[in-house]
């Protein structure tokens, strides 16, 4: 672990074999093209599904592989051990088969939580408790005739009727399931797409479109008013990249792709595109150009936004696209911006031609030790004034970094714990931090080698001013790490009567300090308030930063033992701390999008002449809301 | 929500208040000086950034909203930057507190000698105490205490220091800047002084503003202020001042703290050390120039018994839940913070109701002593039949109702209760002997030192309008005691009041003259804006409640035993009724053209001299400037007289159709109605 992403001579070794790796996806380019080209004639027959593209993450049958009530792979949960230790299941992560000793310490502490105290889920989806589906006869037959695949089958159908927002996890935890779709397809290319689109328009039939399903804003939900029959279009199987472009670095790509496959296919050919969510593992690229996405590197790629040359969308109306590729037009309202941040709410996204770059040569993970958030913030924003920022910095709050802490796995040498000593001792005592004040930042470099170290100095110069310590790569690679494994660790929480939840914006730079402090301290109040035995964990981190402000991301838990309906609670604490967000000029959303769950604030989001423009173009491209799934409006 | 409780309970007497304990008793028992030298480590702000004076000085001249109007003055003005900025540092110099442990430490050892001599007793809440330690941890507190005494700031840092909780800085009146050593002395024990006005200047504000947020948001210790603005001559709360509460309230709308709480603290004096300088303030005598050969001879007051003080720590009021659902903080969102901008409508009706709110929770925990109820009574038996005054049973009976009464309606009265009524009547009154003399088994007021003269003995020099000021002493001293209990009397007076004038028993004509006699009243008595119909019904239920009045679905009706309720009522207010009218007359008969703001109070003066000596008029009391200014205020707000702006400062332009017709509605002769019309 410790010499895989550093040390001279690996890091040599490393980056020959990428240049190997590129070389090698230059000569195969052709049969690449050759492939792409035949997968791009639509096999809508579908008739032996996945076995010959093993490579690709997500089965039709996503249950195969996913857990059905709670986040990502049912390989990989975590689990306090009959030692009462926590681990770390499965093979796919670093943390994966891993004691980490000191998570339940913390655990303990932090929510007033036992070990003795389970809350288990229904380990089981009953069928039988699932609504059966309302078919629009007229329309599956039609279906039937194109030959695209879909499905009525219960657990499909349960898979698909939400996303990750805690209402939605809990409820199914307990085996309580809403309103769910009435049946699934999935179509394999745009053409399939044009089809279900135009079968659905003549018969009335409601769509929503589900690509990665990881959406925390409620925007899956089937709305219960909905009397039509609803159907979910799963664009997991379009997930080609259909051709690269390396003369202008473009990449034209079906919707359905998720990002570890987009990102592993283009490595392949020595390319990236530099965008990652933390979702990456499973969200899709329609999705993120459906929300508006935005990736931990966006300094060095940009958001989505930035990243997209080229969108193709089916309407109710038609197929909505550019007639050409360049970089930037002058031609009336941009109406990509139509598309991006529209929930589904006006059309399926099926195909996206996006900015590709040569993969970095040079990779390296950093951290620094601030002795109080506020300075921590006052670096920040230096680096951004400088506009220097790496391609990713973030900075921790004290009580996320006491959270980092707690997730450091079993050290195997004495020497390596040793050495930590150390570093508390020379950071607590030496330089005089107070363990319950300091915080940490987070940085990722990328590039080419020279270039890192040249901006790594220019960072930690920077940082030094405001009075941060560098505190070792190991500290900043650990921090990412984090963000795959924090939606796990919700899991676990639910299991010993804690649940919680993160939630994002973005502010200007002089209201950073004063959002997080205003959230936070009415977070704790609220649940006060509303009767929460416990101390809540409160937290949060800047995670992006802008030219004119930053984006802040909260997390938010509690320990709910001696709550009636603790959801209900749980709710009203969120819905306050959004208030509080907005009256501290954050805004609704940073990258999570609106969904369900933030819309009553729309409106004074973007003024009622806003609301109107918004209404209008909803009201020409879907007059009969096909894609009903009642989003953002 | 406890704040919340603070305002909304329906009956007073279901309020639970919080015993006093005398601080007094330990000093008396214990040594002062190791009291003055004791340990003191007061808790702190959770978000304390420690920094001194003098960092805190360089806080505010770096602040980016001082920057932005010293650049916006010198845009304006063509002044250079450097000049602007030394004039800031010298306003701040002049300004700043300079907050310094020894010079506390100073005064708690001279304020203890003091205060015993001068005080039976001074008691405090010690759950408001507690209350208080809680608040200056977890938010940035502000101290609002009533104002009654130049006492009351000293007396706030000694209790503070006291309970070792942390030294509030105070916001100080630039006139004790003018008493040399004193004024230094002040500002090294926690005071901060700024001009009385400085309207236009820019800077000025600015600089004041921002050291007074930087201290708050720093959490550098609790900021003091008098919500009252100044002290309250005539012992009534003063309508609040905005400017303050409104820089405090900033920092909270902006996000820049989570909350901030409000604590009112209420002083009451069982006898006011400026008793008779205040009377002499208002009848004309300009206030002597605080000075400190002045306070040196203030000592003979160190020979004479104060009795007690009651101080009570209030509730604290969060902001951030008076604010919730009434201010829309995302107002600020668009316009960089630092940019100085007038608050906006809704802003500022919401500082001003909270400001309301706040005084009138001062004014529900100040302690009343039977002294007030005595003050009342005399003031109302001033001649009985042919004898002057009141027979001492009679009073000691009259007072015991008045006990009974003021309870009901939620007084916060302080009457010893094993003690026989006649006992603690008689207590009273020689604390008080100053203003009271017993003869012949009668008490009345001392007017007169030499007592009405023999026919035949030569008058001396005295003449009859200066022997007439000298009584107006006495009566407006008297008169201040009694305001202390209007708060709890003021609401049913003002239905009583309405039933008199009332031409029909109506529901609704009653609620027209509540209505009017409120809206006249409101620059005199503490009257929450828009709370009409809350106070009429808080009225009723009062009144209703001690079986003085039915109310029907559209009748209120006097019962028999309300008949001396309503009578003590109507007669409290009386003076006021007829001091507006007075008022109103002068305006009416004498004003000329020329009349400027600044000669109309001498020139009622004047008016009411010739009236009250001439017997046209009953009230003495009505000679208070304090009346007068507050009705030309009415008068102003209501439209009926205007000020001219231009060529002669603040000349007023009497409207005497309406004025004439306000007169009118105020003696009854006109229906209330009508008077409405006439307004608009």
């Amino acid at each position: 672990m410790a010499s895989n992403s550093s040390g001279g001579s690996s890091d040599r070794q490393r980056i020959a074999q990428q240049r190997l790796r590129i070389i090698a996806g230059h000569l195969q380019r052709p049969v690449d093209g050759d492939s792409a080209i035949l997968a791009a004639e639509c096999k809508a027959q579908g008739s032996k599904p996945d076995t010959s593209r093993e490579e690709k993450t997500v089965p039709r049958r996503r249950q195969e592989i996913m857990k059905w009530n709670g986040w990502g792979y049912s390989d990989s949960r975590f689990l306090f051990n009959k030692k009462g230790q926590a681990e770390f299941t499965g093979k796919r992560y670093r943390l994966s088969g891993m004691i980490i000793p000191g998570l339940k310490d913390w655990f303990e502490c932090t929510f007033g939580a036992s070990l003795q105290h389970k809350t288990p889920a229904t380990p089981l989806l009953n069928s039988s408790a699932v609504q059966p589906p309302t078919l629009n006869e007229a329309f599956v037959e039609e279906l039937k005739s194109t030959g695209i695949p879909f499905s009525q089958d219960a657990e499909d159908r349960v898979f698909r009727a939400h996303g990750h927002c805690l209402h939605e996890i809990f409820a199914l935890r307990e085996g309580k399931f809403g309103r769910v779709p009435d049946m699934v397809v999935w179509p394999n290319c745009h053409n399939d797409v044009v089809k279900i689109v135009e079968l659905a328009s003549k018969h009335n039939v409601c769509l929503i479109p589900y690509g990665g399903g990881t959406s925390v804003s409620s925007a899956l939900e089937c709305p219960p008013e909905e009397t039509r029959s609803i159907v979910s279009l799963d664009t997991s199987q379009m997930n080609r990249i259909l051709w690269v472009d390396e003369k202008n670095l473009t990449a034209h790509v079906e919707a359905g792709i998720v990002g570890q496959d987009l990102e592993r296919l283009l490595n392949e050919s020595g390319y990236c595109t530099g965008h990652e969510p933390d979702s990456m593992e499973f969200s899709s690229l329609g999705g993120w150009v459906a929300t508006r996405a935005s990736g931990m590197k966006k300094n060095i790629y940009g958001n989505i936004e930035d990243l997209v040359v080229h969108i193709k969308m089916v309407t109710p109306q038609g197929v909505i696209e550019k007639s050409c590729q360049g970089p930037r037009m002058s031609t009336g309202p941009d109406i990509h911006h139509f598309i991006m941040g529209s929930e589904g709410t006006l059309g399926v996204v099926t195909e996206v031609t996006m900015k590709i770059r040569p993969m970095p040569e040079y990779q390296k993970y950093g951290s620094v030790v601030f002795p109080n958030f506020e300075q921590g913030v006052a670096c920040l924003r230096e680096v951004a004034r400088q506009r220097c920022a790496p391609a990713s910095i973030r900075l921790m709050d004290n009580e996320q970094f006491k959270f980092g802490h707690a997730l450091k796995p079993q050290v195997s040498s004495i020497f390596t714990s040793f050495l930590d000593g150390l570093k508390k001792f020379y950071i607590t005592k030496f330089k005089g931090f107070d363990p319950n004040r300091l915080c940490v930042a987070t940085l990722l470099f990328e590039g080419d080698r020279e270039k890192v170290l040249q901006h790594e100095k220019q960072v930690y110069d920077i940082a030094a001013k405001f009075g941060g310590l560098a505190a070792g790569e190991d500290n900043g690679q650990r921090g990412y790490m984090l963000t795959f494994v924090i939606a796990y660790l919700r899991d676990l929480g639910m299991d010993y009567y804690v649940i919680g939840e993160s939630f994002e914006t973005s502010v200007p730079w002089d209201r950073v300090l004063d959002i997080c402090r205003n959230v936070k301290a009415r977070i704790v109040r609220e649940c006060k308030e509303r009767g929460v035995q416990f101390p809540p964990l409160s937290t949060c981190r800047v995670t992006q930063t802008y030219d004119a402000g930053a984006c802040v991301y909260f997390y938010f838990a509690f320990n709910y033992r001696g709550l009636s309906d603790p959801v209900h609670v749980y709710e009203q604490v969120e819905h306050a701390a959004r208030e509080e967000i907005l009256a501290n000029g954050g805004s609704l959303s940073h990258h999570h999008g609106v969904g369900k769950l933030r819309k009553e604030w729309m409106r004074e989001t973007v003024s009622n002449v806003g609301m109107g423009m918004l209404k209008s173009v909803k009201d020409y491209v879907d007059p009969n809301n096909i894609f009903g799934n009642r989003n953002l409006l | 929500m406890a704040s919340k409780a603070v305002y909304s309970q329906r009956d007073p007497m279901l309020k639970k208040r919080d015993d006093f304990e005398d601080i007094l008793e330990e000093r008396r028992n214990s040594s002062d000086l190791r009291y003055a030298l004791r340990c003191y480590a007061p808790v702190v702000y959770k978000g304390l950034c420690p920094s001194k004076a003098g960092t805190l000085k360089s806080m505010v001249l770096q602040s980016d909203q001082l920057h932005y109007v010293i650049h916006q003055v010198c845009r304006e003005t063509g002044r250079a930057v450097d000049d602007v900025q030394e004039e800031v540092s010298s306003i701040l110099e002049e300004m700043a507190h300079r907050l310094q442990l020894s010079t506390v430490r100073f005064f708690a050892f001279t304020l203890s000698k003091v205060f015993k001599t001068l005080f039976r007793s001074i008691c405090v809440n010690e759950e408001g105490i507690q209350r208080l330690q809680q608040a200056i941890q977890e938010h940035p507190v502000v101290l609002l205490p009533s104002h009654r005494s130049y006492m009351d700031f000293l007396l706030m840092s000694y209790l503070l220091y006291t309970y070792d909780l942390a030294l509030p800085v105070i916001a100080a009146g630039m006139d004790f800047m003018g008493m040399k050593f004193v004024g230094e002395m002040l500002r090294m024990s926690g005071a901060f002084f700024i001009r009385r006005s400085f309207g236009g200047d820019k800077l000025y504000w600015a600089v004041f503003s921002e050291y007074v947020k930087t201290m708050l948001k720093n959490g550098f210790a609790p900021v003091e202020f008098f919500l009252e603005g100044t002290r309250s001559r005539t012992s009534k709360s003063l309508t609040p001042k905005l400017g303050l509460l409104n820089i405090v309230m900033d920092p909270f709308f902006k996000g820049e703290v989570f909350d901030v709480s409000l604590v009112p603290v209420s002083i009451s004096y069982e006898r006011i050390l400026e008793e008779s300088l205040y009377a002499r303030e208002l009848l004309g005598v300009p206030k002597p120039k605080e000075s400190t050969s002045g306070l040196i001879k203030a000592r003979k007051v160190l020979s004479e018994d104060y009795g007690s003080i009651h101080v009570y720590f209030g509730q604290p009021v969060s902001v951030r839940s008076l604010a919730e659902g009434r201010v829309n903080r995302c107002q600020f969102n668009l316009i960089p913070r630092h940019i100085p901008k007038k608050p906006s409508e809704d802003i500022h009706s919401f500082v001003n109701d909270s400001a309301y709110r706040l005084v009138r929770a001062q004014e529900e925990n100040m302690v009343l002593k039977p002294w007030v109820l005595l003050a009342s009574l005399l003031l109302q038996n001033q001649v009985s039949g042919q004898k002057r005054g009141i027979a001492l049973d009679e009073l000691t009976e009259q007072a015991v109702w008045l006990r009974d009464l003021s309870r009901q309606y939620g007084a916060f009265l302080h009457w010893p209760e094993h003690t026989p009524p006649s006992e603690v009547v008689s207590s009273s009154l020689s604390l008080h002997r100053g203003l009271v003399r017993i003869s012949e088994g009668r008490v009345q007021l001392a007017l007169g030192q030499r007592g009405p003269a023999a026919p035949g003995e030569p008058r001396s020099a005295v003449t009859p309008e200066e022997e007439l000021l000298s009584q107006a002493v006495i009566i407006l001293s008297c008169a201040s005691y009694r305001n202390q209990a209007l708060h709890v009397f003021l609401r049913p007076a003002l239905l009583a009041s309405a039933i008199h004038t009332a031409s029909s028993n109506k529901k609704q004509e009653v609620f027209n003259s509540f209505s009017f006699l409120r809206n006249m009243f409101s620059n005199e008595f503490i009257l929450c804006p828009g709370a009409t119909v809350q106070d009429f019904e808080e009225a009723c239920y009062l009144l209703v409640k001690t079986g003085a009045l039915q109310v029907t679905q559209q009748d209120v009706l006097v019962t028999e035993r309300g008949h001396r309720t309503l009578v003590f009522l109507t007669s409290m207010l009386d003076p006021f009724l007829q001091g507006y009218q007075v008022v109103c007359r002068f305006l009416c008969e004498e004003a000329t053209e020329a009349l400027t703001e600044k000669q109309f109070i001498p020139a009622v003066r004047k008016f009411i001299i010739k009236h009250l000596l001439a017997g046209r008029l009953r009230y003495t009391e009505v000679l208070s400037s304090d009346l007068q200014k507050n009705s030309l205020a009415a008068l102003l707000r209501l439209g009926a007289v205007r000020k001219i702006k231009g060529a002669e400062q603040g000349t007023l332009k009497v409207n005497t159709v309406m004025v004439n017709s306000l007169e009118d509605t105020l003696g009854g002769k006109l229906p209330t109605q009508k008077a409405v019309i006439a307004r608009l």
